[in-house]
């Protein structure tokens, strides 16, 4: 039941050395600290469980931010009601929102298409507004949910744990803190867990039924098959993923905000998965790490670097380059990262696990053609 | 009865922009079969190019007068718009018109943009799925939305109503009703009328017009009319060019109801995608109807006698009725019959 075919288990192996070593390699990039690469961990798992829907059956959700929000909040929730220990606060994440996920499937899955785009961005709005408005007192609106040293913690309280007396109470792993290096590694091991699901589900029966309604769900209907618990399946699973993803976010640091649900959250996942390559098991990992990576390094670069950068070009040049180049920088990283979004989805649809295989496949080509011998002329 | 009425008023102007952006977005599904994420930045440029006209016609000189003292003891800045030097009392009139003034420059500006858009990138995705084609609008709108923020930064530019259109309308009078009990603000109605004047040319343009009738043929049949001879892809361009107008146009008035700031386009967007959805993909007097409707809607539904009965009502009353007509109803209330009909 656990076993992988050969294929899949060096991509394992290898999948797991890459996230383990992540301090090593990225220490070159400057990028090795751990809060930035628990976000890496955490928005890898929220892509790949976004493939896994979009991926395999095609269904493009505009509202799987919902589901990260309901993620984070049950988790605070859990944090604030039961016990600071993390384990429950997962399990009872990842329930709540494939519940919440199997409301909002059943419903939207009724529609193909563009419908059921628009009626999960309709859902994962309502939710963003309630959010603010009437559900204030779960979410906290504005402020957002946050941890309070007077929390009941009834689970805590009744195995006599005490909490530390200084300062807020820290999320813990069976007793140890999971802050800094801790909290990464714990992301990781979720992480490469999270990838194995997603290698299980793409080689089981159950992805080929779902790869089966992407390419022609009428045709599956013909042949005998109800698709409908499938799509829902993969709906919930797809949730349930976001629901952890957002559980570590608040594990990591333990506030939930409702603007992590806003629809422009479901765009990013969307790009993520996109950039790094729809339905490929390590597209959206790729996708994931180099949005994220672009957002921590392009947003901190300001003018002064600039300048460093480009103080050996004539004066004038320097500064129109700089004043240029600002713009893409620093605040204005969002507008590369639009730019981004369209230049991949025009020329390169596959996203880059498609670029490499089209460049692999070129420089194939080039090395088994004989010296001299050129490609056929086309008859005039 | 009168609140009824007031709030159906409210629900008027809102209902208005939310016509004429659904408009231009049907419009441009119906002719191109496109998806145009990027139509609610289209409606933000237009409250910039408002924005743009009144920063360019308040450039102003500062002179120092001597004479003058202000409490302080320094000498006074007198600040005169250039315009003001230049053409009197006339000048004056133009500052104090901006809003409704850069419309002119709004119509050019917005046609080009979208003309540009289309041609550009839209063009390329006729044939591709729905959902690339959300994909690539929506990086567009972001491109378009940071290009405003970074030149007109983060926060809202509120825009001035001119002097003589503020203030309320006393609308209770002219139906017999005492004085004071239903006013209604002067620009709000101007903006009713406003979107109504636009609608109706809009839909005499493609009614009365030989360019409307082969748009509207080619939106019924796309290859026959290409068949005919007609180059219809270039008709098809104009139609995004006079979507993206509409759009711009709405946008301009708006601005002294709501001050503008960058992320105000993808604010609408996702509001006008369900009125879209509420009148019928491709219809577009579906469209308006819902965009009219819903506004009213919207309008009740922030009542506080509704709220208080339904708290929250007011925050989820659009997109419940979207989710509850995609579900019931997916061609929507006017939307033809089979058409995404699945």
């Amino acid at each position: 039941m656990f076993s992988l075919s050969r294929k899949d288990l060096v991509a394992l192996v290898v999948f797991a050395a890459v996230v383990l070593t992540m301090p090593i390699w990225l220490a070159p990039l400057g990028a090795s600290y751990p809060g930035l690469m628990q976000k890496f961990a955490i928005y890898a798992i929220f892509a790949i469980g976004f493939n896994i829907l979009f991926g395999l059956t095609g269904y493009l959700s505009f509202g799987h931010a919902a589901f990260i929000g309901v993620g984070s909040y049950t988790t605070v929730w859990s944090f604030k009601l039961l016990t600071m220990d993390i384990v429950p606060a997962m399990i009872f994440a990842v329930i709540t929102t494939g519940v919440f996920a199997l409301v909002i499937g059943y419903f939207s899955l009724r529609r193909t298409g563009i419908y059921f785009s628009i009626l999960t961005l309709a859902f994962a709005q309502m939710c963003y507004s309630l959010a603010y408005s009437v559900l204030t007192p779960i979410t906290n609106g504005e402020t957002g949910l946050l941890l309070a040293r007077d929390d009941p913690r009834y689970l805590d309280a009744m195995f006599g744990a005490q909490a530390n007396i200084a300062g807020l109470p820290q999320p813990t792993f069976l007793g140890s803190s999971v802050t800094g290096y801790t909290g990464f590694y714990l992301c990781a091991a979720i992480l490469i867990v999270a990838f194995y699901v997603s290698q299980k589900i793409f080689a089981s029966p159950f992805g080929m039924a779902l790869r089966g309604i992407k390419s022609n769900q009428t045709r599956m209907n013909y042949t005998g098959f109800n698709t409908k618990p499938y799509m829902l399946a993969a709906f919930v699973i797809s949730g349930m993923f976001a629901g952890l993803a957002g559980a570590l976010l608040s594990i990591t640091d333990p506030l939930a905000g409702a603007e992590r649900m806003k629809w422009t959250e479901s765009g990013n996942v969307v790009l993520m998965t996109i950039l790094g390559g729809v339905g490929t098991l390590f597209g959206p990992v790729i996708g994931a790490w180099l949005i994220k990576y672009f957002e921590n390094i392009f947003s901190a670069i300001n003018t002064n670097m600039l300048n460093n950068f480009f103080s050996f070009l004539p004066d004038g040049l320097q500064n129109v380059v700089v004043t240029v180049l600002s713009k893409f920088v620093g605040e204005g990283w969002h507008l590369t990262l639009g730019l981004m979004f369209v230049l991949i989805v025009v020329f390169l649809p596959g996203g880059l696990v498609e670029g490499f295989h089209r460049l692999m496949a070129r420089l194939k080509r080039r090395k088994g053609t004989p010296d001299g011998v050129t490609s056929v002329q086309p008859a005039e | 009865m009168n609140v009824f009425l007031a709030q159906l008023l409210n629900g008027l102007d809102k209902g208005g922009a939310y016509a004429l952006i659904a408009l231009g977005l049907t419009l441009v599904f119906g002719t191109l079969g496109v998806v145009n994420f990027a139509h609610g930045a289209l409606f933000m440029l237009g409250c910039f190019c408002a924005v743009t006209f009144r920063y360019l016609i308040t450039l102003e000189t500062v002179t120092v007068d001597p004479e003058k003292l202000s409490p302080w003891g320094a000498p006074v800045e007198v600040r005169t718009p250039l315009v003001q030097n230049w053409f009197g009392d006339f000048g004056a009139v133009l500052v104090d018109y901006s809003v409704p003034i850069s419309i002119l420059l709004a119509i050019p500006v917005m046609l080009i943009i979208g003309i540009a858009m289309e041609r550009g990138i839209i063009k390329h995705f006729y044939k591709r799925t729905h959902a690339e084609q959300i994909l690539v609008t929506f990086g567009l709108a972001i491109v378009l939305q940071e290009i405003v923020k970074s030149f007109f930064g983060a926060n809202p530019v509120p825009q001035p109503i001119p002097t003589d259109l503020r203030g309320a309308a006393d609308i209770g009078v002219w139906f017999g009703m005492a004085p004071h009990v239903l006013t209604y603000p002067w620009w709000r109605l101007l903006y009713l009328l406003f979107s109504a004047l636009v609608i109706g040319g809009v839909f005499a343009f493609l009614q009365f017009t030989t360019f409307g009738m082969v748009v509207r043929a080619g939106m019924a049949d796309r290859e026959t009319v290409g068949l005919m001879g007609i180059d219809i892809d270039r008709r098809f361009t104009i139609v995004f060019g006079l979507a993206a107008v509409v759009a711009g146009v709405a946008g301009v008035m708006y601005t002294p109801l709501l001050a503008p700031n960058y992320h105000l386009g993808m604010d609408f967007l996702v509001l006008s995608f369900v009125v879209v959805v509420v009148g019928g993909m491709g219809s577009l007097p579906g469209a308006v109807a819902a965009g009219f409707l819903l506004g009213i809607l919207q309008s009740f539904a922030s009542m506080t006698e509704v709220k208080s009965l339904i708290p929250g009502i007011d925050q989820v009353i659009i997109y419940l009725v979207a989710v509850v007509i995609l579900l019931v109803r997916p061609r929507g209330l006017m939307g033809r019959r089979g058409i995404m009909e699945s």
